[in-house]
């Protein structure tokens, strides 16, 4: 919330709030929505019955060390009611080096799971059941490959990868505007989106081969109506480079999915998503004309809320968490994955993680939030602001737009600056108290002390033993056919034409990460980072 | 009047993390200082490099992924080989309590966890440079 001296509030999308809403704010605005749940466009849910049918999958988001430690956690969260998987790893593996490469000196198994083989596919994943629990791959640089890894995996075990179910994260994009595991020019690297796009479609039709992510946005400065607009400009991309190659609409629409956030002011968020919901739906069914309704679906994740914790009073992002969790059982999202309390300073604890889980299962089973569709439906103010919040997000897609589209915008690096000096606008109304911060700029105590907590330890031993395992698969793999796949993916990538199924051939072959992305940079070149202020 | 103080923010390793980086630079900016900003992913040889190109007064570092004592041990070694012990070193990120006299021992003579404020750092460096 933003106030100023003459006791104006404004929240962060730029919308003026007023004292009271009532049934003319609405009519004003533009009008209620009567469209029911489960028909276009979707405002109220993309589901007749949502939650009522099936609670939201709850999908902490887990990986470190390496692939036996992870599949020990993964096993840990589903004892305790985990639904979903949603795996993290480590920066070598997001860069596309391998653990022995010298850039992953001091990274392996860090900030996640390293992975350097289709052999830690199979170890991270083992008696894991893919059918009943579904996998969410937290991964962008190196998408493509640990897709065709996935599916190989899949394929390996048995199961039918035309009905196997699972997401990628696969938003290079947003990695340009934030987060920044880019590793292949903006041009190539959107190819590999829409190589993705195209080789799921038609072989793995349920598997979701990209999740675009308002929320890193977001995480940079973005403000809500941004978060949202963004988003959409970047899967607008990725939906033309697919149809452009042929595709019908309805063919993969209908399994590109979202990422946002839920930190901030909850009926901001509330009437975000309700917001976005309607326009995407206007997007894909009026201006790209989908015939399946579903294609039309924004199904999302929404969760996170990484920028709203604080390392100051570090168990006030208990009630954080709370409380963003409840914008999300709010907002209809198919997931939810939370922040834990001490994911400001350090990879979360089992017991942090489950109390995350014990949030979410709060939220469906003692609070009621499961129990009827949008609750907030209908309410003068979230109606009026979900009115007004589509009109900023068609706004920030109209600037986008202005730029020359979403591609030119990340390419020249004008996105990047524009949400950087927001960054640095949020900071400094942090620091002044325009922006309050419960514990970091009001209600502060004279005797806070600084957390004291348990951290995750680092294994610096974890490296030897990824690495001796990787020099394993190394020496017990057929060379000579390593050697032919990746010369077949070169010469796929050479000619331009979609790399994916070369891709799973070499994962099948044992390639490493490292080796798969070397001949793609062998082809495509490394990205030059603009730098603008 | 004396010459502006001229500040490098680095972010090396693997971190894709620039939002601080770059908040820094721009509270750089504003302070008068001038800022140069390395982008991401740049080796400890890269970052001593453009250290030495564009003359700066201060080398700071932005690390965010937990890599920050054997980033900072490696960065000392090529920094002083390269002949600019004399120049100011600070770091910021995600740096736990234990870690920050280490850091100062390793020459990192401004430790800047995630909390410190923009003008803690100005000030600082304003004192220091």
């Amino acid at each position: 919330m933003m106030t100023d001296d003459t006791n104006k509030i404004v929240n962060e999308s730029g919308i003026e709030i007023k004292t009271l809403y009532t049934q003319e704010d609405v009519e004003q605005s533009g009008g209620i929505d009567n469209s029911r749940s489960g028909e276009a466009p979707f405002t109220r849910g993309i589901h007749a019955e949502m939650y009522r049918k099936r609670p939201f999958t709850m999908r902490q988001y887990t990986g470190f060390a390496n692939a036996a430690e992870t599949n020990e956690r993964f096993q840990y969260l589903i004892a305790n009611g985990q639904t979903g998987l949603n795996v993290a790893f480590d920066l070598a593996t997001q860069c596309g080096y391998d653990s022995d490469a010298p850039e992953a000196f001091g990274e392996v198994g860090r900030v996640g799971m390293a992975v350097d083989t289709l052999k830690d596919f199979e170890i991270a994943f083992d008696g894991i059941d893919l059918e009943k629990i579904t996998v969410s791959l937290t991964i962008n640089g190196t998408a493509a490959i640990l897709i065709a890894m996935y599916l190989a995996m899949a394929e390996k075990r048995g199961y039918d990868v035309a009905k196997l179910r699972g997401t990628a994260q696969n938003d290079i994009l947003k990695e340009f505007i934030g987060r920044g595991t880019w590793i292949f020019p903006v041009e190539p690297s959107v190819k590999l989106v829409a190589d993705t796009i195209e080789y799921c479609a038609k072989n793995a039709p349920k598997y979701s081969p990209v999740s675009v992510c308002g929320y890193h946005i977001r995480e940079s400065g973005a403000t809500p109506a941004e978060e949202m607009g963004y988003a959409f400009s970047i899967a607008k991309a990725y939906t033309d480079r697919a149809l452009d190659r042929g595709m019908d609409i309805d063919t993969f629409a209908g399994r590109l999915s979202y990422n946002f956030n839920i930190y901030g002011n909850l009926f901001e968020q509330v009437a975000k998503f309700r917001a976005g919901r309607r326009h995407w739906a206007k997007i894909i069914l009026e201006q790209y004309q989908a015939k399946d309704p579903k294609s039309g679906w924004l199904r999302m994740i929404a969760g996170g809320g990484g920028f709203g914790l604080t390392i100051e009073q570090p168990e006030n992002n208990i009630m954080r968490g709370a409380y963003y969790a409840l914008v999300g059982a709010l907002s209809g999202a198919q997931t939810m994955a939370l922040c834990c309390y001490d994911e400001a300073y350090t990879i979360p604890t089992p017991k942090a993680q489950r109390l995350s889980l014990r949030t979410m299962q709060l939220l469906i089973e003692e609070i009621g939030l499961a129990d009827t569709v949008d609750p907030l439906g209908g309410s003068y103010y979230i109606e009026t602001l979900t009115n007004e919040m589509e009109d900023k997000i068609v706004e920030a897609m109209d600037w986008v737009d202005a730029q020359g589209g979403i591609v030119k915008a990340v390419s020249d690096g004008v996105i990047q600056a524009k949400v950087s000096e927001h960054a640095f606008r949020r900071q400094k109304d942090v620091e002044s108290g325009a922006q309050r911060k419960v514990g970091v700029n009001c209600y502060v105590d004279d005797d806070d002390e600084k957390p004291e907590v348990d951290l995750h330890p680092y294994d610096e031993d974890g490296g030897r033993v990824q690495i001796a395992a990787l020099e394993e698969v190394r020496k017990n793999r057929d060379q000579a056919e390593v050697d032919r796949c990746l010369e077949a993916l070169r010469s796929d990538a050479d000619a331009g034409r979609n790399v994916m199924a070369a891709l799973v051939a070499a994962v099948k072959a044992y390639a490493s990460v490292g080796e798969m992305t070397n001949v793609l940079v062998d082809v495509y070149g490394r990205y030059d980072e603009p730098i603008r202020f | 009047m004396a010459q502006k103080i001229k500040v490098l923010i680095a972010k090396p390793g693997l971190d894709g993390h620039d939002v601080g980086a770059k908040v820094v630079v721009r509270a750089m900016m504003e302070a008068g200082f001038e800022a140069v900003y390395s982008g991401l992913r740049r080796t400890p040889e890269d970052i001593v490099k453009l250290a030495q190109e564009e003359n700066v007064d201060v080398i700071g570092l932005s690390i965010l992924s937990g890599s920050h004592m054997p980033l900072c041990g490696k960065m000392r070694e090529l920094l002083i080989k390269a002949g600019l012990e004399d120049k100011l070193w600070v770091v910021g990120g995600n740096i736990p309590e234990p870690d920050r006299l280490p850091l100062g021992n390793l020459g990192f003579r401004g430790v800047f966890p995630t909390e410190a404020r923009l003008h803690e750092i100005v000030d600082f460096i304003r004192e220091n440079a």
